[in-house]
């Protein structure tokens, strides 16, 4: 310990180290352990069997495989732009470069709801392309295709967020000694860049992945809540709870408050096979200029 | 030059440009198709009001409590070991990883009457649940990350030598604190706070359960917006989701203009 920075014995006097620390235990017990024993607590209210009966109902299960339906799409999708437009972006000087990195980073500054809305003025019966859809009866409001736009714009960050900071910093005296060696593009792609950007690819995953499955907002506008067909896990968690089935609700919550746990063991294991710290939020390292 | 250049740059615009610039386009068209009296009493009117003031208020309140709760979290996981310490420390990223339904269901259940924190504050006469107080709860959970993040990195990298400096002279801790340690941190709490701000203007998911939602009262602009799009008032919506578009940039304009002066780098 003596010779980590960070904890040489300067400063503080001990009962103020122990009443900052015990104040941050507090605020992170108050503000996050509760909320998140809750979900358990209230799934579990009724009873595993109840729990069991709710999450195999036919609706439940619908809404189970639409979010992992989309989540199957939306993924891969955002991360082959992800690394597309990472490629471009950190690998060659063009005009409109920043323009192209501000426009990734637009989905995180927009309203979930906003997300959503932009496809109904688009595709919605009012909308600007809504009467030739219907006079060739094509559904994308109210349908899957939906569903994909909207959590399609809302995760489409993630992926490029994470690679472009590291891709910058990376260089690209690698990928050039490799071309001056005689190597073909997806050869330079796939000896060199990617197990370079690995870690970090998969955790850009992880997290468009983790937001897919649960984003409610920009679906909620698009998805007409039909049940069995448009409806996501989390927009049947509102229409449990709406019905005053709290124990069913906080069992659908229960899945995918899973799903967000695992999301963060997975960060933990990345930070510390990486020996970096991944940004979660990967705001920032867009709103950072380049 | 390195190989696949068209191909990237080409899959790239194309891809924004069919999910993001063409919808985004759309929106603000859409707003345009209304004159100026008619945008001005869709974005103007009492009840958008009221919501721009629910929602900014909120927003501002809570991101004010992220900067303070923040800078505390990062300092304690940054300057001290202690046990449960990684364990604390990863719990931060829950706001992120857990969808906002989720949160927005299990703050309702813990702060409603009979719930575990309602309960212990209903004798002091205190009521989060349904009201403008409890959009603030749902703001600070989902803004609290943040500005803890983006303070951490800052903190260790922060040199020590200018604290056992100012100890040697004979400070206090408080007066190290204010004068030495906060002012090189402030950029990065100032972004986060920004950051915090930004999300929370936005947030629908985990607000809308525990607002209440009277209009007026405790109606946030997204559920406005929601509200009019169920009713087919597509303009109107519009022009709101373009006034909060223009907002959101114009925070975002400001988050990278005082980056780009402080020099203060994505987390």
């Amino acid at each position: 310990m003596a010779s980590d920075p960070h904890s040489r014995d300067i400063g503080e006097p001990w009962l103020l180290r122990l009443v900052l620390v015990a104040g941050a235990g507090a605020v992170i017990t108050l503000m996050l352990v509760l909320p998140l024993a809750v979900v358990f607590a209230e799934a579990f209210a009724k009873g595993v069997g109840y729990l069991l009966s709710t999450l195999s109902t036919p609706d439940s299960l619908a809404a189970i495989r639409l979010t992992l339906v989309i989540a199957a799409i939306v993924v891969p999708a955002n991360t082959v732009f992800g690394v597309a437009a990472a490629w471009c972006i950190t690998r060659y000087q063009f005009p409109g470069r920043h323009v192209l990195v501000s426009l990734i980073g637009l989905p995180f500054s927009v309203s979930p709801v906003i997300s959503g809305m932009v496809y109904v003025l688009l595709f919605g019966l009012g909308g600007w392309l809504g009467p030739f859809l219907q006079a060739h009866d094509i559904k994308i409001i109210f349908a899957l295709p939906g569903l994909l736009l909207a959590t399609g714009f809302v995760t489409l960050p993630f992926v490029a967020g994470q690679l472009i900071p590291l891709m910058q910093a990376q260089g690209i005296e690698q990928e050039q000694a490799a071309l001056t060696l005689g190597a073909s593009g997806w050869q330079i792609f796939f000896r060199i860049t990617l197990p370079r950007i690995r870690w970090a690819l998969l955790y850009g995953v992880l997290l468009c992945n983790a937001r897919a499955m649960g984003e409610f907002g920009a679906v909620s506008v698009v998805s007409g809540h039909i049940r069995g067909v448009t409806n996501t896990m989390p927009l049947h968690i509102e229409i449990l709870y709406s019905e005053y089935d709290l124990a069913a609700a906080f069992g659908v919550a229960l899945l995918l408050s899973c799903m967000a746990l695992l999301t963060m063991a997975a960060k933990a294991f990345l930070d510390w096979r990486d020996h970096r710290q991944f940004a979660l939020g990967a705001q920032a390292a867009l709103v950072a200029p380049l | 030059m390195l190989p696949g250049f068209g191909l990237t740059l080409g899959l790239t615009t194309a891809y924004l440009g069919l999910i993001v610039v063409i919808p985004l386009a759309g929106l603000v068209l859409k707003a345009g198709q209304l004159g100026p009296a008619q945008l001005l009493a869709a974005v103007a009117s009492p009840r958008s009001l009221a919501a721009f003031r629910v929602s900014f208020g909120a927003a501002a309140i809570a991101a004010a409590a992220n900067g303070v709760l923040g800078v505390l979290l990062a300092w304690t996981l940054t300057r001290y070991r202690f046990p449960g310490r990684r364990l604390l420390d990863g719990l931060i990223d829950l706001p992120f990883a857990l969808p906002t339904a989720v949160a927005g269901i299990a703050l309702t259940a813990l702060y409603v009457e009979d719930g575990w924190i309602g309960q212990l504050l209903k004798p002091l006469g205190i009521v989060i649940a349904f009201t403008p107080a409890g959009i603030c709860v749902a703001m600070a959970f989902i803004g609290l990350p943040f500005v803890v993040r983006t303070v951490q990195p800052v903190l260790r990298d922060l040199r020590r030598d200018a604290e056992e400096a100012a100890l040697t002279l004979g400070a206090t801790p408080w007066q190290i604190f204010r004068r030495v340690i906060l002012p090189p941190l402030m950029p990065a709490v100032l972004t986060g706070v920004a950051l915090a701000f930004a999300r929370g203007v936005g947030e629908y998911g985990s607000v809308i359960f525990i607002a209440g939602n009277r209009p007026g009262v405790s109606e946030i602009v997204p559920l406005l917006i929601v509200t009019k799009l169920e009713q087919y008032d597509y303009p109107g919506a519009a022009a709101l989701g373009t006034a909060m578009l223009l907002i959101s940039f114009g925070i975002l304009l400001l988050i990278q203009r005082s980056q780009r002066r402080s020099g203060v780098h994505g987390i």
